[in-house]
């Protein structure tokens, strides 16, 4: 109490002392701002250059990618990453609502708490973790299955699916989970009162007005997609060619990792431009998924 | 209640439903897959690494001669990555927070610093990477160190520790504030003895969660703060920070993938997992013991 003076020189000083903290918590709150506009700026000025080099069309839709012969076409990555992320979700999308539906109204609240900490726990693994896993335990799997068709056996873009799928059910999960939890129970009640079943009061009144949740966590695993580098680089055998399920793949964020300690002049150039490519892709995606979220909220 | 509803009274559930049954039991296989698969998944890396894990191989360097390995040097940098990231990003994420909620007053700076915390925690690690690099390793000077690599992960948690501050600042009554500003506290004394105090909660979740991002990271810490970590760090602090090293995650990905050495991968990704069950228990012992204070 007594440092609330009601002298007026303390005042001053008090005021003074408002005055800054303020102008600090400014500064902080603009720290994030400062960030996005500098990594923005900085993106674009390292990988432009190369782009530019290379040539704009060539970079982005050449079908080679040789750093040995100054052949910088990344077109095979960029496919491969789309295909990759796109069946992902594809996947991991009606699974996951699936397993949130199941454990938000099928079974027993408190078995479901034990569930969802398992869920939460595998969300929080590490991505290398993930591309053990899926070298230990998928590839040989896939190897088996190249055999049977004749196919020599490596790394291939279904490993690197498989991998992302995985990495990215837990949040689809966990999100569409807290998303149907939040719709109100009447929801449920007014439809089974109607005459529906309970599978048909969920998937047709619940799961709908959890839409926007659901979306969410659809953005989240998208994201989570196609920026993944660590795991898929330990499963997709990293070929730089057109993609196909059984052959190897690299996908966009790959390259930089893998070539990165040895790359030099026009090449790591060339790999700035990969990364400019790919925080263009992030944040047209997040943008328009904003857009499409907050109109699918309104 | 419902179940009533639906297995007593509603006529339509004495029709046969086939198509409901097959649907069910779609859902309890697959749901039962899944399940069943992020069982195995944590139970083979436990299986598989803890066999490894052994004194000598938590507390000793790696050693080439005695063709011994030790994890003890990507130990120390984690440490040193977590502290050091937690001391710079906490005081901005936290003071960011308090901004927003507390000070802003222009709607649009507010949006703008929204939106900007959202594309920050959408970026990938690896673009973190690569910027971390051009920025702090080339613009800075900091070469590649772990120095490089904690301002890299200060950006990069930046986003959690706002928005977790930012949740526990909305969940304090508007009495409190209303009640401290009636008494005549100034502005930054009622943040300083109310706000913080009663938000401390979700602070801590925020901090936990952080550390839980900087162990997973690989990507981006494999391109600002180097991949192998051979040596333990030597030398004064500064010397100890302005060198390269790699903490655990990436030491597991140069096992696993350049050297091929699959028992060392797992006896590091058993420790990964034990860390992230113990901040898993830790957010849940703290969500459950300051809700009963």
């Amino acid at each position: 109490m007594e440092q609330m003076g009601l002298t007026t020189g303390r005042n001053k000083s008090k005021s003074t002392v408002e005055r800054i903290m303020n102008i600090i918590f400014l500064i902080c709150g603009l720290a994030a701002v400062i960030c996005v506009i500098c990594m923005t700026v900085y993106m674009i000025i390292s990988g432009w250059p190369a782009i530019q080099k290379i040539g704009v069309f060539e970079f982005l839709f050449g079908q080679v990618w040789d750093p040995e012969n100054s052949e910088f076409g990344i077109a095979p990555m960029i496919l491969s990453s789309i295909i990759a992320t796109f069946s992902a979700i594809l996947v991991a999308l009606p699974l996951g609502i699936l397993v949130a539906v199941f454990l938000s109204k099928l079974i027993p609240g408190r078995l479901s708490s034990i569930l969802r900490t398992l869920i939460d726990l595998l969300a929080g693994i590490p991505s290398v973790v993930y591309g053990l896993l899926g070298a230990i335990l998928i590839v040989p799997l896939i190897f088996e299955l190249q055999t049977s068709l004749g196919l020599p056996t490596s790394g291939c873009l279904l490993s690197a699916i498989i991998i992302l799928i995985i990495m990215i059910l837990p949040t689809i999960i966990s999100v569409s989970e807290t998303a149907i939890r939040a719709v109100p129970q009447q929801y449920e009640d007014a439809s089974l009162a109607l005459g529906s079943t309970k599978l048909q009061s969920i998937f047709r009144a619940t799961v709908p007005a959890a839409k926007s949740g659901i979306v969410a966590g659809m953005v989240l695993g998208v994201g989570r997609a196609i920026g993944e580098a660590m795991a898929v680089i330990m499963v997709a055998g990293n070929a730089a060619i057109m993609p196909e399920f059984l052959k190897p793949a690299r996908l966009l964020t790959a390259s930089i990792p893998i070539e990165w300690a040895y790359s030099s002049g026009l090449h790591r150039e060339a790999l700035y431009g990969i990364g400019l490519v790919l925080f263009i892709f992030i944040m047209v995606i997040n943008i328009v998924l904003n857009m499409v979220l907050k109109k699918a909220v309104n | 209640m419902s179940d009533k509803l639906s297995n007593d009274v509603a006529i339509t559930d004495r029709k046969k439903r086939p198509f409901e049954k097959l649907f069910y039991s779609v859902i309890y296989l697959l749901s039962g897959c899944v399940l069943a698969l992020v069982i195995y998944f944590i139970a083979i890396i436990l299986i598989r690494g803890l066999p490894a894990l052994s004194l000598s191989f938590l507390t000793s360097a790696p050693n080439p001669i005695q063709q011994t390995i030790g994890i003890f040097p990507s130990i120390v940098n984690t440490l040193y990555i977590i502290f050091f990231t937690l001391l710079c990003c906490i005081p901005i994420g936290v003071g960011g927070a308090i901004y927003l909620n507390e000070y802003a007053k222009n709607k649009r700076l507010v949006s703008a610093i929204e939106f900007a915390t959202e594309t920050l925690s959408g970026v990938p690690s690896i673009l973190y990477g690569v910027f971390g690099y051009v920025v702090f390793c080339l613009l800075f000077g900091f070469k590649v160190s772990l120095i490089a690599g904690i301002l890299t992960l200060t950006i990069m948690v930046l986003p959690i520790m706002i928005r977790t501050t930012q949740e526990a600042l909305k969940s304090v009554p508007v009495s409190y504030r209303e009640g401290a500003l009636g008494m005549g506290a100034t502005k930054w004394y009622m943040v300083r003895t109310i706000l913080l105090p009663s938000s401390l909660k979700g602070i801590l979740t925020g901090i936990i969660l952080s550390i839980g991002r900087m162990v997973s990271e690989s990507a981006a810490l494999l391109l600002t703060a180097g991949g192998s970590a051979m040596y333990m760090p030597k030398g004064s602090l500064w010397d100890q920070l302005s060198s390269s090293g790699s903490t655990l995650s990436v030491e597991l990905y140069r096992y696993a993938y350049s050297r091929g050495d699959n028992e060392t991968a797992f006896g590091i990704a058993a420790v990964l997992i034990l860390i992230v069950i113990l901040l898993n228990l830790l957010t849940r012992f703290i969500a459950g013991r300051l809700n009963t204070q």
